[in-house]
């Protein structure tokens, strides 16, 4: 009997399977979150703090691309998804260790202030969660596109 | 707003978030229970605006913004929602854990919302 098996090829897994569906959801809340509030800020107080504002404004619209990126298909929407889940992990690094060790620079709550406090530290969880999404994803379409050949 | 009834609907709203949460990640797809408590969840925020629209009309007014608390309420809204639809159309166990986190967003919510009303500006 020696009967070969065809190798057992890794179903290739889209951005939004699985678990990478509850991800889009809490990004969607996120943005819907970020966008309402950022809204607020900028039609009735963005004389108080401008830069804030408008940080908090490009933030939502980030989480809204990023949302966007992780549902559609394909490798561009996949580079998006890296770039705009790097900016937030990044903006939210930055910005957050800013509003702790130099307060004075950020008055104004921002999204990201204090590591995403006002959003139950989502903010700083999101994105890490987001990459290692991504670099799972990846690696099982790399490793399917191998065993195809 | 009141006070008991927002309590009230933050203790569902988390209880029922969690229950939908560890049951999803037990594999379990979204059920009467899992959906009854999104339902649930929905329908107090409902009540919700309709007190919120009622209560200036009777004195109880909010201390912080009221705008910001109507975008908060509205948003609350959608998300339950949202998940519960999500749930009809894709019957998988991760439905289960999204009407869990949509339980859980909504019950920060309220409290953002409580926050806004009784204490923003006290």
């Amino acid at each position: 009997m020696t009967a070969t098996t065809p190798p057992r090829i890794a179903p290739v897994r889209a951005r939004r399977s699985g678990v990478g569906r509850v991800l889009i959801a809490v990004y969607a809340v996120l943005a819907l979150a970020a966008l309402g509030r950022s809204g607020f800020q900028l039609a009735t107080k963005f004389n108080e703090a401008p830069f804030a504002y408008v940080l908090s404004a490009v933030a939502a619209v980030v989480y809204v691309v990023a949302t966007i990126s992780l549902i559609a298909p394909g490798r561009a929407w996949a580079r998006v998804a890296w770039v705009t889940i790097s900016f937030e992990l990044a903006g939210v690094l930055i910005v957050g260790f800013l509003s702790v060790f130099v307060p004075s620079l950020f008055q104004h709550h921002t999204v990201w202030s204090i590591y995403g406090i006002d959003y139950v530290f989502l903010p700083l969880v999101m994105p890490i969660l987001g990459l290692l999404w991504l670099r799972r994803t990846r690696a099982e379409r790399i490793t399917a596109s191998e065993n195809a050949q | 707003m009141i006070e008991w009834l927002t309590l009230l609907q933050i203790l569902v709203a988390v209880i029922g978030g969690a229950i939908a949460v560890l049951l999803g990640l037990i594999g379990r797809r979204p059920n009467d229970l899992t959906m009854a408590f999104t339902g649930v969840v929905a329908l107090l925020l409902i009540v919700q605006l309709g007190v919120a629209i009622a209560s200036p009309l009777m004195g109880n007014e909010p201390s912080g913004s009221l705008l910001e608390f109507y975008i908060y309420l509205i948003s609350a809204i959608i998300v339950p929602f949202a998940a519960g639809f999500w749930a009809l159309v894709d019957r998988s166990r991760w439905s289960t854990v999204i009407l869990g986190v949509a339980c859980l967003a909504v019950a920060v919510m309220l409290y953002r919302m409580s926050q806004i009303w009784f204490i923003q500006s006290v």
